[in-house]
């Protein structure tokens, strides 16, 4: 049915103000998007404020030992009388970090072999996909524990990078197809009659086509990464020095909070993540029903 | 000014390109200044491909397409520019031919870069002006709204006012009015016709005989890749020679006239081949023959039986007529 | 089985308000007759065609009667129309070629839609394999895959199962516009010979090829902008047509005879009104070159001979 859509009609407003209108009308109504935006915002808040009133360094001794809540400590003490809040606070803001620097790294790397490959076709595709394929397959965790015994200290910078060049490969299957489709347009084949070069087409034209799939990717990546993160750092593959929310886990179960009763050692942390990488997932699922509006019930 | 000579194109297919798909097969045609050629075929007969292939889109496998004596696959740098700008094309699909997701404007912002500036002392927005103008749109309001607040109609002007921006002396229309509604599909052919008059050659693809009859003077009808009758409009419609060119008239609906239920004969089943008993073919003298026979001035045909083997080929020796 | 469509309105839902899209056609239909239903883009013709079988998620019935064979059609009504669908009324949708499942082999897939209105293939599969014969197609092809077919053997292949319950009515909407000359000539001649087989009744061939209409129909009804402009029997409208915007319209076609070079055909100057707010009385009025003041009340549509009526003040 087009009848809809076939209909012209040259007194509507420019399209910027109508899609911006039609975006917000839904990003208002979804609650899925609301709700999520509003948890992922309040950590960011945490991780940005938290460290700001409580300056040091969070693996400081400052405290009682191990002692609840209370309205010098909100978040209670550790063992060894760490400040959880400010660990938490200091924690939230490296994952954030982790999540982002990973996530990133893992986006460019799949927008540029996805689109190569996508546009290109042919060898290169053919070769691209070989090394999509291997970077899959690849057990990322016996990679990490070789990878671990070379290098005595590491940081979040490294553990992130680690995550990048690991995570990439779905999103660079997802865009080649994205692309490949676009590829076959014809405004394509207009842009390349134009002269405009292979490069300049992939950027301005069928990048900013996909713009709300690449947002969506991104955040799937920096979800992931925040979780793979966390995950490492659980298992005691994280970085050597500083804190971030799955050290905390990590901690708090090597030193027996559990045994102990010390719920407020291992309990924020672990709804933090969750609080997070779930928000990021509902969010991107709040996002796309907005952006494919096929997904939307009337 | 443009000339195709044995132009061929081949896909490899199948798991690491073991099989082989002939596109087009030795197709040799030309056009001219002020000129309409309308090139036929159904889906399958290569048309579109020879249209890539002419606007450079799709690489050449065999022969070769000269534009004003030069290969176009030789073409670099300025001399590159100098053909984007001299051969352009307009395709089939005008809400596809428009990213969505800019305004309609952007087809002519996309040239400003390489051909942009004033020419003649007219600045660029004076030519797009201008070039708007000639295809019957008002500029101002419309280069700001966005495709899809456009009609077909008014998208395929915006794209020949594009190819007059150029300046172009050849046009690749493939199929650039199957989607439009009949009563702006006139209007829009008609506007190709005025463009003609001013000297533009116009390659016209199109599977659609009345149209092509409607506005060309010259008519190649392709099958399978293979070129099999090439000539006036009129007289190939007037006079098809090949079986296929006969089939297809028979089975065009008409608005005046009912379908007859005679079936032109099927593929190997054609009893006479013009082009194997024509002079030309059955002279064996050892130049290459050449792939069409003359059998009118200007008006050529190939071998009746382009799959299966002719009944009629002397040079093989299997000749049906002493 | 005869047809009697009365004032029938089917708007869509949109954010903006509603499309107009099917406002007050009354059409008839007699037992054994081919009715070509022809226009432009955005006239209605889909909506009316779709708006017999099934109204989607967005259409919305408004009014109007439909009379099958006298008793009261029920569109409006999912579940009761669930009865009637492929038994009494069928389609042949838009794009009905690529609407087959790639992934499943013919016969499985006839099989499942058998199923599902509760027939068994067993019983049917003997009609199935001499109609397929009829239209051409060998009894192999219910082994293979839909990719394996060109577009014209999908598209009689479809008709074939559209039809393989005898409806009463069938909807054809669009089934030649994608396919090639000759297969179009043979969907086409495949469609006529269905009716005088028998299979189907009475048919309602949607399109806006116009030329393929007069080889196959027996009237021709022409719709503009949601509403019907005339209708009569083919010979007739395309030798006499009244309606100005139906005498634009065919003058606007090319032929085999005309050329560019020796006559010009024009078009129609401006586009179709928007649907969301179209202009009051004839809706061709904007456009028409005899409108005047008269025009801003709707016409009725008039029956100016037997078969014939015209809705339009300058003709009645």
């Amino acid at each position: 049915m087009t009848n809809a859509a076939a209909v012209t009609n040259p007194s509507a407003p420019t399209e910027s103000v109508g899609r911006r209108r039609e975006f917000l009308y839904f990003a208002i109504r979804r609650p899925k998007v609301l709700v999520s935006a509003t948890i992922i915002l309040v950590f960011l808040a945490i991780g940005i404020i938290g460290p700001i009133i409580r300056p040091g360094d969070p693996n400081a001794f400052v405290g009682p030992l191990a002692s609840p809540p209370d309205s010098t400590y909100w978040f209670g003490t550790t063992t060894f009388g760490q400040d959880v809040f400010a660990q938490f606070s200091y924690g939230v803001r490296a994952t954030f970090l982790a999540g982002f620097l990973g996530g990133s790294i893992a986006a460019i790397i799949g927008m540029v072999v996805g689109f190569v490959a996508g546009y290109t076709g042919g060898v290169v595709d053919e070769i691209l996909n070989m090394i999509t394929n291997i970077v899959f397959v690849i057990p990322t965790l016996a990679l990490l524990m070789v990878i671990t015994a070379y290098l005595s200290a590491r940081g979040i910078v490294v553990e992130a990078l680690f995550i990048g060049l690991t995570s990439w490969p779905w999103a660079a299957r997802a865009i080649r197809a994205q692309t490949f489709s676009l590829a076959t347009r014809e405004f394509v084949d207009l842009a390349r009659i134009s002269g405009v070069s292979s490069r300049r087409v992939i950027l301005s034209e069928i990048a900013p086509n996909m713009s709300s799939y690449l947002f969506l990717t991104f955040i799937l990546l920096f979800g992931g990464a925040i979780l793979i993160a966390a995950s490492l750092d659980f298992i005691g593959l994280g970085p050597t020095e500083g804190v971030s929310l799955g050290l905390m886990m990590y901690n708090a179960v090597a030193w027996g909070a559990l045994p102990l009763g010390l719920w407020w050692w291992f309990l924020p942390p672990g709804i933090g993540i969750t609080a997070v990488v779930g928000s990021l997932y509902v969010m991107n699922v709040g996002l796309d029903e907005i952006f494919n509006p096929r997904l939307r019930e009337m | 000014m443009l000339t195709l000579e044995h132009v061929s194109k081949t896909y490899k297919v199948g798991a690491f390109g073991g099989g082989s798909l002939v596109a087009v097969r030795e197709v040799d045609f030309t056009v001219a200044p002020g000129e309409v050629v309308s090139l036929i075929g159904e889906s399958g007969s290569g048309k579109s491909t020879i249209g890539k292939m002419i606007l450079r889109l799709i690489s050449v496998n065999g022969g070769r397409i000269l534009f004003d004596g030069t290969d176009i696959s030789t073409l670099k740098g300025h001399e590159l520019n100098a053909y984007y700008r001299a051969v352009t094309g307009v395709f089939q699909d005008p809400f596809s031919s428009f990213n969505p997701v800019f305004k309609v404007s952007h087809v002519f912002d996309m040239l400003r870069g390489r051909f942009g500036g004033s020419v003649e002392g007219r600045t660029w927005d004076e030519r797009v002006g201008e070039a708007l103008e000639s295809v019957g749109l008002e500029g101002g309001q419309l280069l700001h709204k966005y495709p899809h607040q456009l009609s077909g109609g008014q998208l395929q002007r915006l794209l020949i006012a594009r190819a007059l921006l150029l300046d172009t002396k050849m046009l690749v229309a493939d199929e650039v009015i199957s989607m439009l509604d009949a009563s702006t599909r006139i209007d829009v052919l008609n506007l190709l016709g005025d463009l003609k008059a001013r000297g533009l050659g116009i390659l016209f693809i199109t599977h659609d005989l009345s149209l092509a009859n409607y506005i060309s003077e010259r008519a190649v009808i392709l099958r399978r890749g293979r070129a099999v009758e090439i000539g006036p409009t009129d007289r190939v419609f007037g006079n098809p020679l090949h079986p296929y060119t006969q089939q297809l008239l028979a089975a065009v609906p008409r608005l005046h006239e009912k379908w007859g239920k005679q079936i032109a004969p099927e593929d190997g089943a054609a009893t006479t081949c013009l082009y194997h008993t024509s002079p030309a073919a059955r002279d064996g003298s050892g130049s290459p023959r050449p792939a069409m026979a003359e059998i009118e001035p200007g008006h050529l045909v190939a071998c009746a039986n382009v799959d299966a083997h002719c009944p009629d080929d002397v040079a093989a020796g299997t000749a049906a007529v002493a | 089985m005869s047809l009697q469509i009365s004032d029938l309105r089917v708007y869509y839902r949109t954010l903006a308000g509603d499309v107009k899209a099917l406002d007050g056609v009354s059409l008839e239909i007699a037992d054994g007759e081919i009715m070509g239903l022809a226009g432009e883009s955005g006239c209605g013709k889909t909506t009316l065609g779709n708006s017999l079988v099934l109204l989607d998620g967005r259409m919305k019935y408004i009014s109007g009667e439909v009379l099958l064979d006298g008793t009261p059609l029920p569109i409006a009504d999912y579940e009761a129309m669930q009865e009637l669908r492929w038994r009494e009324v069928s389609i042949i949708p838009q794009y009905s070629m690529s609407a087959l499942n790639p992934t499943r082999k013919i016969g499985r897939m006839v099989d499942e839609l058998l199923h599902s209105r509760g027939r068994q293939y067993k019983e049917l599969r003997a009609e199935l394999l001499r109609r397929l014969e009829l239209v051409g197609l060998s009894a192999d092809i219910l082994d293979r895959y839909p990719i394996e077919l060109s577009g014209g053997m999908k598209q009689r292949l479809v008709m074939v199962i559209s039809t393989l319950l005898d409806p009463s009515l069938l909807i054809a909407d669009e089934i030649t516009s994608a396919l090639d000359v000759s297969s179009q000539k043979a969907v086409a001649q495949t469609l006529v010979e269905f009716r005088d087989r028998k299979f189907v009744r009475s048919m309602i061939v949607v399109t806006h090829d116009v030329s393929i209409l007069y080889q196959i129909s027996d009237t021709l009804a022409i719709m503009y902008a949601g509403r019907l402009a005339e209708k009569a029997p083919t010979g007739v409208l395309m030798e006499a047509a009244l309606h100005p915007y139906t005498r634009l319209l065919i003058s606007a076609l090319p032929e085999m005879g005309s050329r560019f070079a020796d006559k010009r055909l024009m078009g129609i100057p401006g586009t179709p009104p928007s649907l969301l707010n179209p202009p009051t009385g004839c809706r061709f009025r904007t456009r028409c070159p005899l409108a005047d003041a008269q025009c801003e009340e709707q016409p009725p549509m008039v029956d100016v001979a037997p078969g014939h009526a015209v809705a339009c003040w300058k003709v009645t």
